[in-house]
């Protein structure tokens, strides 16, 4: 008999990520400051159409971005029930709900880097490829300051060129109202050039993502979600293009060395789903004791949009922002799923189901089930929430993963 | 004679099996988990070894399971409790297997091929519907002991139905049922068809049933209800409460004569 002691394990840092701090918080400033320079605000979704709100000299605010940064804050469960109250439902998007708390509060996490909370819009722009509620969300907004909300209505299932043609013209149809807001006219050159730096945005955070397709993986889903910022709030931007370089010249070193994430890599996970924001160090440190790594993500891969194209900036921004995995159909996505298991070489999934975020819970209609018919890997399904944590079990969710990586293992 | 531990520290109770170099079990003791995990395995190893009349010494290894598997300060190993009842089940039943263990505040659907490797597995979603939990807790509501409920249930006339999924939900409608005049024999069977109703939509059976677990063990109506349900016999294993002691301690001998 003798005394069980838990390893200690130490995330490994990325020495690029102090530049990323600095990045990002140069893009928190400017945002924040925006109002009193006279630059106007475009509250934009994740997946919406920053590089014409960029293009037209708005600051781009992230909600979806800020509603990660309460959950990662751990800010979120104390605030969704203040819009619970107002009428919100527990049952909703819990990035709109804990970003509406914050906002009847006033408590953000931007006020923990000294900076005000989220500016004020003057308008609202989203597109319904993820989801719904982005748009009940941001015309919340626009009922209480009195601002325009405008959008793009995506198709769902299979896009075919008709579709691209409807989400390009509703696209081009938003120039005109955004160009009586900003007080300027579209400078179409200016779109392309943004559009072209948002494409190399993209690809070098492909390169990040695909770096861990090596053995062992120099880089840990865990890591991506942060490291994800500036692809999420500075597409389009040099600054972004400029940090992913230095993150990829690190990754080529990692892998050049054989660094791993995970010291001891024995298995490789694919996560599916959402993140849980405010569990991120406890899953990511159980799983490094278990020396299993999570290698690869369909939410972190969300982020690449290798179909803009600056020739063609309105039909390749419909056809980038219209095939995100989300707003296909499970035939597609179940094909996707499994050349990701391929080129990761993924020994088992681990799906997220959020409760509050059904359109990306993909695991409620059978595809877990049908994907391991296929494929032979094994799968574990946790229910969880990406902000609301009254809806995750702590023991439930580190017994699950244990009990699957002892599967893994064979005993 | 070597000996080998294993502990269960479950949300409720925690249970200890010392085993001989045949698997056999020499002695087993319970008590409940209480706050202080350390503590509740330190006075069922000491229960445990003063019954077999066997000196901590001749502990060859031990392993820890359930959710207090982290807090028992001399276990060499430990292994979850999915892993510690499919061990356990295999061990009577060599052939493929689907294990239902009903715990406290848990309930898990565990198959295994008939080489005993896990094919798969499935814990009840975040609420105690379905557990030993609900039943204690209908217990409060009907005033009785938990242990009574089998026994009323067995002479239940009819079938009455628990609708919702939230616990406390269901205790509501238990005062309903005791408003409309309902029977407490039928509204005890009421509580066992909630139970089983939970088992069956975590998964199909495949391959022979077993169960295992506290409330498998003081329960055989509603393990006769649960083998209703999915269509076949159900195997309750001796000491059926155990079986995940059981199974951490056949890990702690298989790891021993492993490492040598």
């Amino acid at each position: 008999m003798s005394t069980a002691t838990e390893k200690k394990v130490e995330r490994k840092e990325f020495q690029s990520t102090g530049k990323m701090k600095a990045v990002m918080g140069k893009y928190f400033t400017e945002l924040t400051q925006g109002p009193e320079q006279g630059k106007k605000t475009a509250w934009c979704t994740s997946v919406g159409p920053a590089e014409l709100l960029r293009a037209l000299g708005f600051n781009v605010f992230f909600p979806e971005n800020h509603g990660a940064m309460l959950g990662a804050s751990r800010m979120a469960t104390d605030l969704i029930p203040l819009a619970n109250a107002k009428g919100f439902s527990p049952d909703i998007c819990s990035y709109l709900t804990s970003d509406i708390g914050s906002y009847l509060k006033g408590e953000s996490p931007l006020q923990k880097m000294k900076l005000p909370g989220p500016p004020k819009a003057d308008v609202l722009v989203f597109n319904t490829n993820q989801c719904r509620d982005v748009k009940d969300w941001f015309q919340f907004y626009a009922r209480e300051w009195d601002v325009p909300c405008l959008g793009i209505h995506s198709p769902v299932g299979e896009l075919s060129e008709p579709m691209i043609e409807d989400v390009a013209k509703q696209t081009e149809a938003l120039v005109e109202p955004l160009e009586e807001v900003a007080g300027v006219k579209l400078d179409i050159d200016k779109l392309r050039e943004i559009i072209d730096l948002s494409r190399q945005c993209t690809m070098l955070w492909k390169q990040v993502l695909e770096s861990a397709a090596h053995r062992p993986a120099p880089i840990t889903f865990f890591d991506g979600t942060i490291q994800m910022g500036p692809a999420v709030v500075l597409r389009g931007t040099q600054d972004a293009v400029d940090y992913y370089k230095l993150l990829v010249d690190e990754l080529n070193q990692r892998v050049a060395n054989d660094e791993a994430a995970v010291e001891g890599e024995r298995f490789r996970i694919y996560w599916e789903g959402m993140p849980i924001w405010g569990k991120l160090r406890d899953l990511s440190t159980q799983f490094m004791q278990l020396q299993t790594c999570v290698v690869a993500s369909t939410y972190c891969n969300s982020w690449i949009f290798e179909d803009l194209d600056p020739a063609d900036p309105f039909r390749s921004m419909a056809r980038a922002y219209g095939s995100i995995f989300i707003c296909r159909s499970d035939d597609f996505k179940e094909l996707y799923l499994q050349e990701m298991f391929e080129k990761f070489q993924i020994d088992g999934i681990v799906y997220h189901d959020a409760k509050t975020c059904p359109n990306n819970s993909n695991c409620r209609y059978q595809l877990p089930q049908r994907l391991a018919e296929r494929t032979g890997k094994p799968y574990l399904i946790i229910n969880g929430d990406l902000n609301d944590l009254r809806l995750y079990s702590e023991e439930q969710t580190r017994t699950n993963i244990e009990a699957f990586v002892e599967q893994l293992a064979g005993t | 004679m070597k000996y080998f531990c294993g502990i269960d520290i479950g949300a409720s109770s925690t249970k200890l099996v010392l085993i001989d170099e045949n698997g056999q079990i020499v002695a087993k003791s319970i008590r409940r988990s209480g706050v202080n995990y350390a503590e509740a395995s330190e006075r069922c190893l000491e229960e445990a070894l003063s019954a077999a009349q066997v000196d901590r010494s001749q502990i060859a290894a031990s392993l820890s399971t359930g959710y207090g598997r982290d807090n028992v300060p001399w276990s060499d190993g430990k292994r979850t409790e999915i892993a510690c009842h499919g061990k356990g089940a295999y061990h009577y039943v060599r052939d493929r297997l689907t294990v239902i263990d009903i715990g406290a505040q848990d309930s898990k659907l565990i198959h295994l091929d008939e080489q005993g490797n896990r094919i798969n597995f499935k814990m009840n979603r975040k609420c105690a519907a379905g557990t030993g939990a609900f039943l204690e807790e209908i217990a409060l509501r009907l005033d009785l002991p938990v242990d009574r409920l089998n026994g009323l249930a067995e002479n239940a006339t009819k079938d009455v139905s628990l609708g919702s999924f939230c616990t406390v939900f269901a205790a509501t409608e238990v005062l309903s049922l005791i408003r409309q005049g309902e029977t407490v024999e039928n509204i005890a069977k009421g509580a066992f068809h909630s139970v089983v109703k939970r088992i069956i939509e975590m998964g199909a059976a495949d391959g022979q049933l077993v169960m295992t677990g506290g409330v498998a063990a003081h329960n055989p109506l509603l393990v006769q209800m649960v083998g209703k349900a999915f269509g076949q016999d159900v195997f309750v294993p001796p000491h059926a409460q155990f079986v995940g002691a059981f199974g951490a301690a056949l890990f702690a001998r298989e790891e021993s004569e492993e490492t040598g």
